[in-house]
């Protein structure tokens, strides 16, 4: 099925995100005397797709690692469905509705492709330790409506014929696809993407772009994704925010921020 | 030619003309296997979700049974005193990840095993000072588990079989099977593997990892405590069971550290082995070979299949 990224862009366009969902606010986190990221600020509206792009090293990872918790930063708050917090642990972060994949894929490499998507469910199942241990009633009961969605989430993505395979043995594409459905499977209030399409082959890049285009437009999932390729980046985000040096140099609409000369020196040099 | 006479031929001859010998033989060895087996199991647990190597799970199974025949000691009811046990060993579980992993977090293998032989000699200094160091008799019978012994006429001569022993392969093969049920079906089992996995992504899912820490270090007290009831019934409690734990160590050579089938298989192995090879060639070695066998085997294997025999292939694309 061919989508026209164009219509999709469009109709994106068209919808209104007045709510916000996840705002930073002047943000500094250091490693010892390097400077990863240095007073950035910025939101994400529910709904939206809000790209972070930037040269190597700009911080851009980092920034993803703060919002989930894996970072602490020094200084600056985070607000998250309007609840402050300045140290979060990552758990915890899941918890609250923060999903995320990472640039290199990180999976359960010995789990086959349907556990690795249930363990997304992780913080979704509640039914007692013993319970579980014994493997009876309602622990079974519940294993199997998760399985359902599980399930789900693997027709979504095209992913029936690999279910029992170990990850391990897949291919890149594949892998990534897998990681996502495990992000899905949380389905999280807010969907943190790090490089999706990095390694991808053309075929692969649009059919990981019709996902996201999928997820958020028709489970509204709103996500934030870091991603290289400008073209995809332009399709896909409602807003964009460009860091350089761990600083903000430009935010708003994918237009206004490619012609930003800040933007350009950042991604082309500047001419002495 | 004598020489090899007796190791090559010798003791075939002999096997073949006693068979029922050759049967209780493996039988006693099959026995004192499944404990090493439980050791293993306990080890490969903690090994399979933190990457910890445990040192102190042989002194953990003393240390729970002598929680278990000292608080029986005390007038506690039996039952009542395995309950306290298992509680016991909870806390003890919820402690040594409060106290000693969480502080340790990412740092270095050999840092968290050298830890582990702090606690072992924690264990030990505490177990000492509570319970006594005088050997004590496990509380068997109060624990309703059989005595006595079965003849078994077979092979036209009789094989023994001690009730105590069948109860212990009995409770050793359902408590691997609940844990395998356990590892592959539920949730936590699931979060389990995916912490052996991944720690990042484990976290990124919202797995909590020291709970799942303080679980495999119960889970695998609660098997020091079944295997302290079951070695203590064979014999006694007492501190001299930690040095026998350390056979363990051979166990996870031969069935890899991440593998419960491989930590069953090997225990039986070592375990069928030695007897054998202490009655058949034992001789021909002054005795005594049982205490060194394992290691010896462990050796070989370590020179030519280092990740023992169900040790987990590392799937790696390059």
């Amino acid at each position: 099925m061919e989508i026209s990224h164009a219509d999709v862009v469009d109709s994106s366009a068209a919808r209104v995100h007045d709510e916000e969902l996840l705002s930073v606010s002047n943000v500094s986190l250091s490693f010892g005397g390097v400077k990863a990221i240095t007073d950035i600020s910025f939101n994400i509206m529910k709904g939206e797709v809000r790209a972070i792009i930037g040269p190597n090293g700009a911080g851009k990872t980092s920034m993803l690692n703060v919002i989930n918790g894996f970072y602490h930063p020094q200084e600056g708050v985070i607000n998250f469905r309007g609840k402050q917090r300045r140290r979060m642990k990552p758990y915890a972060a899941a918890a609250s509705g923060i999903a995320r994949t990472f640039q290199n894929v990180a999976l359960f490499k010995g789990m086959s492709t349907l556990d690795n998507i249930m363990s997304g469910r992780s913080l979704k199942m509640h039914r007692g330790f013993f319970w579980q241990v014994l493997h009876v009633g309602p622990a079974r009961t519940e294993e199997i409506a998760h399985r359902a969605k599980v399930e789900a989430i693997i027709d979504f993505l095209e992913i029936a014929h690999i279910r029992k395979q170990p990850v391990g043995k897949l291919p890149y594409g594949l892998q990534k696809r897998v990681e996502l459905g495990r992000a899905m499977a949380m389905e999280p209030d807010l969907l943190l993407l790090d490089e999706p399409m990095a390694g991808m082959n053309l075929e692969e890049k649009e059919d990981m772009s019709r996902f996201i285009i999928d997820l958020n437009t028709e489970f509204g999932t709103t996500i934030a994704l870091i991603e290289h390729d400008m073209g995809v980046v332009m399709d896909l985000a409602d807003r964009v925010v460009v860091l350089d040096y761990g600083m903000k140099i430009a935010d708003g609409t994918p237009t206004t921020v490619q012609s930003s000369q800040a933007v350009i020196d950042a991604y082309l040099g500047v001419a002495h | 030619m004598d020489f090899l006479q007796s190791i090559v031929v010798s003791p075939f001859v002999e096997m073949f003309a006693y068979p029922d010998f050759l049967l209780q033989v493996i039988w006693e060895g099959f026995v004192a296997g499944v404990l090493y087996s439980l050791i293993a199991l306990g080890f490969v647990l903690i090994y399979k979700a933190s990457g910890v190597f445990n040192f102190a799970q042989g002194i953990m199974v003393v240390f729970a049974a002598l929680v278990l025949v000292s608080l029986h000691g005390m007038g506690v009811p039996a039952w009542l005193s395995v309950v306290l046990a298992l509680g016991v060993m909870g806390l003890l579980a919820v402690g040594i990840e409060r106290l000693v992993l969480r502080k340790l977090v990412n740092q270095h293998d050999a840092i968290l095993l050298m830890a582990t032989i702090g606690l072992t000699l924690i264990l030990k200094g505490v177990g000492q000072l509570l319970f006594g160091g005088e050997p004590k008799p496990m509380i068997t019978e109060q624990l309703g588990l059989p005595t006595g012994s079965t003849d078994l006429e077979i092979l036209g001569g009789i094989v023994i079989l001690q009730h105590i022993d069948i109860a212990a392969t009995v409770i050793a093969v359902l408590m691997v099977i609940a844990l395998a049920i356990f590892f592959s079906k539920t949730r936590i089992g699931r979060a389990l593997r995916a912490v052996a996995d991944d720690h990042q992504a484990a976290l990124s899912v919202g797995i909590s990892l020291h709970q799942i820490w303080a679980i495999v270090w119960f889970a695998s007290g609660i098997v020091a405590l079944v295997t302290g009831i079951m070695w203590g019934a064979r014999s006694e409690v007492s501190f001299a069971l930690e040095i026998i734990a350390l056979k363990a160590l051979a166990v996870l050579i031969l069935g890899g550290f991440t593998s419960i089938p491989g930590a069953i298989v090997g225990g039986l192995i070592i375990g069928i082995g030695e007897k054998l090879f202490e009655v058949y060639w034992g001789a021909l070695f002054g005795s005594g070979v049982e205490a060194w066998f394992a290691y010896v085997l462990a050796l070989i294997f370590l020179l030519f299949r280092p990740q023992g025999l169900f040790g987990e292939r590392i799937i790696e694309r390059v």
